[in-house]
């Protein structure tokens, strides 16, 4: 795998070489996976290192004398340096692995969150969240007399920078946005959005779920306080995801799980508590994944991310193009940029017929409300078919998406 | 593979686009929502029950081009239905949808009933489309449990 990329990280990526890598499409021949945006397909190199680490390298973190476990912890923590490596932190005390990014967001609004949200403040989100950065500040809103609103994007899906500064206020403690929507594929200017935020005094937490597997991301750049990822939309193993936190905000947070690895000292009367990352990582953790994540991030650094995200642009814009020319085709708004991940409906057929015909072309898409519905009620859509983009996507998988469109468009208009 | 023109029949498109009995009734005695989490469908079964027939029985929301010609054909099946025979009608569609056991015999009666439902079996080959079939009978059967309880927004799922 190396040996085909890494000379020239800058190199254009060929897709076909690297669907080689991923033996799901040696098992289902034919497949055009178009989903990445909800899970991405393993790389051989994730799959065999997992099982690799199981055969040679395993035993529990952090608390053997032996050698095996104190290699097993070295392959931990050194995932932990990759993690922090691939998104800038300054120090790899600001990495957390947990469950996924549902988990990680959690995690902000049930520690950080009552800590630092009072009745009367407010909250900020976008109007394209996934329910998973929008349910978590519902709950943390509920639970202590806090205001939740929403920032508007525009009738093009571009996030309206203006709209969201009028809503700032000395009252807004947190801003939480997406980097790149699960739905549309608009990029969010989360610079900008970092910056205002900051300027009124306010926490920013970024969800980089679509982002990261697509484009270089850089934390100290982004100016964010909280940086959220799954490891499974990154070509990582299920069950992998990483809270990333500035050090001073992590420090000042208290635990929300409690369990072994995570404290310094328990008497019945009282328990000291481990310092960040080990006090957000209660009890055993899944070891196995964060070292199948960083053997993620070594795949996505061979191949380079700029090359990835100059692919999925390009693939992007190919697949915009195409799927416009389609009669009866309205693609949802993805704003002044976007990347890898288009939504659409076809006039007179719902979602869910699209997604059978076709699953009945070998082409599998997501259809549904994509976990979004405030976003969908603002397009007036009970859902939307989704195709997302990954490294093992070429135009001619776009071709047959559009085929089949057009075989759907057949069907329901005979 | 199976050919999809069995799925979308002809009679499953004219439903699905001209779907009948597709409004709210303005006094149903029993009215039960139903919603499909996975794409997001949701139908609404207003019934208006006469002793132990079905006087009229009608539908709304929206769904995909199965729940609705399913919602559709329901409600033109169960109207005038005693409730035992709406009952045996949906076992008997279960089973045909589902690939289950057919229940004990349908009434002579109710054979044509069965047969006008009879396209709808296609789904049985999509096992993710069968709740789109069951759910507006899911609904149904909620309304007649709950009588009005429905309308305050408690839901059915399907199973």
């Amino acid at each position: 795998m190396d040996t085909l990329v890494a000379d020239n990280p800058r190199a254009a990526l060929d897709p076909r070489v690297l669907r080689r890598e991923f033996p799901i499409f040696d098992n289902n021949p034919g497949l055009v996976f178009l989903d990445s945006g909800a899970s991405a397909e393993k790389p051989r190199q994730v799959i065999d290192g997992l099982a690799e680490f199981y055969r040679r390298d395993y035993a529990n973190v952090h608390r053997g004398v032996y050698a095996l476990s104190a290699r097993s912890t070295d392959r931990f923590e050194e995932a932990r340096e990759k993690v922090r490596a691939f998104l800038n932190a300054a120090d790899e005390r600001e990495i957390v692995f947990v469950r996924g990014a549902t988990e990680a967001i959690n995690l902000v609004a049930q520690s950080w969150g009552p800590a630092h949200v009072q009745a009367g403040d407010e909250i900020v989100i976008s109007d394209v969240e996934h329910h998973s950065n929008l349910v978590p500040w519902q709950m943390l809103r509920d639970r202590v007399g806090a205001k939740l609103l929403m920032a508007p994007t525009d009738e093009t899906g571009e996030f309206d920078l203006a709209a969201f500064e009028a809503m700032l206020s000395p009252r807004t403690r947190l801003v939480a946005v997406t980097h790149v929507s699960n739905v549309t594929g608009a990029l969010l200017p989360v610079e900008r959005i970092v910056a205002l935020a900051h300027r009124h005094g306010a926490t920013v937490l970024v969800d980089g779920c679509q982002a990261i597997p697509r484009m270089p991301v850089d934390v100290q750049a982004i100016g964010c306080d909280f940086y959220a990822f799954s490891g499974h939309k990154a070509y990582g193993p299920t069950g992998t995801g990483v809270l990333y936190g500035r050090y001073a905000a992590l420090d000042a947070m208290p635990p929300w799980q409690a369990g072994g690895g995570m404290i310094l000292n328990v008497t019945l009367a009282h328990t000291d508590f481990q310092e960040p990352p080990h006090r957000f990582e209660a009890g055993t953790p899944d070891i196995a994944g964060a070292v199948g994540l960083s053997l993620a991030i070594d795949f996505i650094e061979s191949i380079g991310r700029d090359a990835i995200r100059d692919h999925e642009e390009k693939l992007t814009g190919y697949a915009v193009d195409r799927l416009s020319r389609i009669p009866g085709l309205d693609l949802v708004g993805g704003g002044q940029r976007r990347i890898s991940v288009l939504s659409f409906n076809l006039d007179g057929v719902h979602p869910h017929d699209v997604g059978t015909v076709l699953d009945q072309h070998n082409v599998a898409v997501r259809v549904g409300n994509h976990c979004a519905q405030p976003l969908m009620d603002k397009l007036g859509v009970a859902g939307t078919v989704r195709a997302s983009l990954g490294i093992y996507n070429d135009e001619a998988d776009i071709d047959r998406l559009a085929q089949a469109i057009e075989a759907c468009r057949e069907m329901f208009s005979r | 593979m199976m050919d999809l023109r069995e799925l979308y029949q002809d009679i499953i498109l004219d439903h699905g686009r001209h779907p009948r009995n597709q409004r709210a009734l303005e006094h149903p005695t029993h009215l039960a929502k139903g919603h499909n989490p996975l794409c997001g469908d949701r139908v609404t079964v207003y019934l208006a029950i006469d002793g132990d027939r079905i006087a009229d029985v009608s539908f709304d929301g929206r769904g995909c081009a199965i729940s609705t010609a399913a919602a559709s054909l329901m409600t033109e099946v169960l109207k005038g239905k005693t409730l035992d025979e709406a009952h045996a009608l949906f076992a008997q569609f279960h089973a045909s949808v589902t690939g289950g056991a057919e229940p004990t015999e349908l009434p002579e009666a109710l054979q044509e009933d069965a047969e006008r439902l009879e396209p709808l079996s296609g789904v049985k080959a999509y096992p993710t489309r069968i709740k789109c079939a069951t759910l507006p009978w899911h609904a149904f059967e909620a309304a007649l449990k709950n009588g009005l309880a429905g309308s305050d927004g408690a839901t059915v799922k399907t199973e």
